[in-house]
């Protein structure tokens, strides 16, 4: 055993430590239960309220619910597209970085707005420090809270009764960011920067260094940042490079306590399920659905990027740290191959090391975590994701077995079971009519004109089958909300731009619009009290069915597309 | 209808100055009490300011250890990393000529000693740290460009070794700015 190993070991025991407590606390502030932080945020909740004229007691059915959630969002869409257009001249831009065009500007702030946080920009000469705290920050915070609040929208109406009135969207949404993102990133920020991320109003400075060379280092109000990027499962980071920036993560203390928090807040929110709806079986069986799925890719993606590169150990030298293209020497490969399955399993998407350059079979399984995109998954959504196949699981079963389908007491029926598939098949839809989009152009090498400064393959940093990971990667990431990328894609360009962003808009709010009508018109429905005849949902045997349902959809669709990417690159370096 | 759109313009606005604006004002205020006042943490030399610790820069003198391969040659105001796929033809290319390269300026490696670390470029492009083994290869060259005893370059490299994380978790590794500093201290004292 070596110390690389013990460092992602210790990683992964101490995020599930440290969930269980929080899904306990988190369940406790969806119940209204008395919390530790009441004193300080009660008071601050009620002036919001108070000030605004929103009520935060009524209760909404699932449509009100919907329509409370989209409307604020698109008050944050404007604001925070005209905050971007304007930055040049707006305070705080100390680097005098100029405003957006409106083609990046749409891509950028849909991407925050649905917390995908794909970045077409590098953030030391594309924003403000303005645009990222008030604009990009504040999006992580407050997109995070609206998966959140969603999500305990459909804990409320998974409980045992029949009822329309499913809780408040904006008590839960400002819950959410007050009682859990603000505390545990104010923990993780203030690690990050007495760890040595910067926090600073001041803009770059020029040094000359050792060497006698001239450098200009990029700084700013960083440590804030990262924080809520990783807890908010938002991913975009503060400099162009991310966490491998090594101001951004500077030491492997700070690595960890950001991996831990990629999958922190997700993992609690299962927790809190069980809490919630005091069903500590069914979340221990979704618990260990998303770990069984979450090892088969992380297990063999270790193993490669600790192996290497075969072309690199064919030349001869020593590849004893494992592939380091990409990587960085004070995190090594071990601890970068955690981060990227964690990192694409919930929507995250930030990266300590480039993806564009890791081994195929990691690349791959990075892919695919992406497209099941519930093991874990992102904070609120990611539950969200895994409860549609909770319904398809459920409705399979149910057929097997010839018994009328019932999830926690409710009859599953044909229009749950429409709305469940439309969600499932729409990400496979997305992510292949995209790539096979993109594909088109470049086979044919199209002229672009306005879309692109070229013909479409000059887009492509890589040739053969990796290029076509390339292109398969980006929309994956874009319909998962995901926001990594192989980054070699020239993608600040109207095309890649624009068809992201329609990607992007579609596969946040489908998916999150889809499961709370299922719940809201499950609630609605007749409690059946459990009888012997009931499918238990909370046993291994349905777990392997879910898991059986999440490999048929999500793996099996998107098998051909992978086996012309990675798998073929994987196999043209055996020889 | 536009009652409610005020309401909710209200309340973003009062949940931007709880969480744009309290929070990242309390972290820097915090920062201010860390080393180097949440500026990033410098070094200097000769009463200069050459360099950031936590940050990589360009060694090619011969009298330096060098740090690993950058595709945007350390520059601190443009991170990046080379994107290169792994069976990318023209990426494989250079790191074949990276390797010639190391072998001209390191003539008693042999092929296999060499690090791979040292001939694949970085993530950030910014990385401060080399290996151990990355570090120990490099000792005969810097010795000799120096007029340095060998012994006394290995110590050197020795003492700014840093374990792992309590011992136990992550790599062991080298800030290759702060060895190069230390040289250059230790050469000027013994003059």
């Amino acid at each position: 055993m070596n110390t690389q190993l013990f460092g992602v070991i210790a990683m992964f025991i101490l995020t599930v430590a440290i969930a269980i407590p929080l899904g306990r606390y988190i369940g406790k502030v969806y119940l209204g239960e008395k919390t530790l932080l009441d004193p300080v945020f009660n008071p601050v909740e009620r002036f919001l309220f108070r000030i605004s004229g929103l009520d935060g007691n009524r209760e909404m059915n699932w449509k009100q619910h919907i329509y409370a959630l989209l409307g604020i969002n698109l008050v944050w869409f404007f604001i925070c597209f005209l905050v971007l257009l304007n930055q040049g001249w707006l305070p705080l831009n100390p680097d005098h970085n100029p405003s957006m065009s409106p083609d990046l500007a749409f891509n950028t702030t849909i991407s925050f707005l649905v917390n995908c946080n794909l970045q077409h920009y590098s953030g030391e000469t594309g924003l403000s420090y303005l645009s990222q705290i008030g604009g990009i920050m504040f999006l992580q915070f407050v997109t995070a809270g609206t998966g959140m609040a969603a999500c305990a929208m459909v804990f409320n109406a998974m409980r045992n009764r029949q009822s329309n009135q499913l809780g408040n969207f904006y008590n839960y949404f400002i819950k959410s960011c007050t009682r859990v993102l603000l505390p545990v990133s104010f923990v993780a920020s203030v690690i990050l920067v007495v760890s040595g991320t910067p926090m600073t109003w001041e803009g770059k400075q020029t040094i000359t260094t050792l060497q006698g060379e001239e450098q200009i280092v990029s700084r700013g109000p960083a440590a804030a940042m990262v924080a809520i990027k990783q807890a908010g499962t938002n991913g975009g980071g503060f400099f162009g490079v991310n966490s491998a920036h090594p101001l951004e993560n500077p030491t492997y203390l700070t690595n960890m306590v950001e991996n831990i928090l990629i999958v922190l807040i997700p993992i609690a929110m299962v927790f809190a399920l069980g809490y919630y709806l005091k069903r500590k079986r069914m979340a221990w069986m979704i618990m260990g659905v998303m770990t069984v799925g979450f090892l088969a890719l992380f297990l063999p993606s270790i193993t490669n990027e600790v192996k290497g590169n075969p072309a690199i150990t064919e030349m001869g030298i020593d590849q004893s740290a494992g592939s380091m293209e990409g990587k960085e020497v004070r995190l090594g490969a071990e601890a970068s191959a955690y981060w990227g399955i964690t990192t694409t399993v919930t929507s995250n998407g930030s990266v300590n090391s480039m993806h564009d350059s890791f081994t195929p079979i990691t690349g791959g399984m990075a892919m695919l975590g992406m497209m099941a995109n519930s093991f874990y998954g992102g904070v609120g959504v990611g539950f969200l994701n895994f409860y549609i196949f909770i319904i398809l699981a459920v409705f399979i079963s149910g057929l097997m077995v010839g018994r009328t389908p019932e999830f926690l007491g409710k009859k599953v029926e044909a229009r749950e079971v429409k709305i469940a598939a439309f969600i499932a098949i729409l990400h496979p839809l997305l992510i292949l009519a995209g790539t096979a989009l993109s594909s088109w152009l470049v086979s044919h090498n199209t002229a672009m004109g306005y879309w692109y400064n070229g013909n479409a393959s000059a887009w492509l940093n890589n040739p053969g089958y990796h290029g076509f990971s390339e292109m398969l990667y980006e929309y994956t990431s874009s319909a998962a909300n995901n926001g990594s990328g192989f980054e070699g894609l020239s993608d600040n360009n109207p095309f890649w731009n624009i068809t992201t962003g329609i990607v992007l808009l579609l596969s946040r709010y489908l998916p999150i619009i889809g499961p709370l009508a299922i719940a809201g018109l499950l609630a609605g429905k007749k409690h059946i009290p459990e009888s012997a005849g009931t499918l238990r949902t909370d046993t291994p045997i349905f777990g392997i069915m879910i898991f059986a349902v999440i490999f048929i959809v999500a793996a099996l669709s998107f098998f051909p597309a992978l086996a012309l990417g990675p798998f073929a690159e994987y196999f043209s370096q055996i020889h | 209808m536009i009652k409610k759109i005020i309401s909710v313009n209200i309340f973003t606005f009062g949940c931007m100055i709880l969480l744009s604006v309290a929070y990242p004002l309390l972290i820097s205020g915090i920062g201010k009490l860390t080393p180097g006042q949440g500026k990033g943490r410098t070094v200097s030399y000769k009463g200069k300011t050459v360099g950031f610790t936590q940050e990589g820069q360009q060694f090619t003198d011969n009298r330096y250890f060098w740090g690993r391969p950058s595709a945007v040659g350390y520059n601190g105001s443009g991170s990046g990393g080379s994107n290169k796929g792994p069976s990318n033809p023209v990426y494989l290319e250079e790191v074949e000529k990276r390797i010639d390269t190391f072998l001209i300026c390191h003539p008693y490696l042999e092929r296999k000693e060499v690090p791979a670390e040292m001939v694949t470029a970085s993530g950030s492009g910014l990385d401060p740290h080399i290996s151990q083994k990355a570090a120990e290869v490099q000792i005969k060259r810097v010795a000799r460009a120096r007029g340095l005893d060998e012994q006394e370059v290995r110590s050197l490299v020795k003492k700014h070794m840093e374990p792992p994380l309590l011992n136990v978790f992550g790599p062991q590794k080298i800030n290759v700015l702060e060895l190069n500093l230390a040289l250059e201290k230790h050469q000027t004292n013994n003059q």
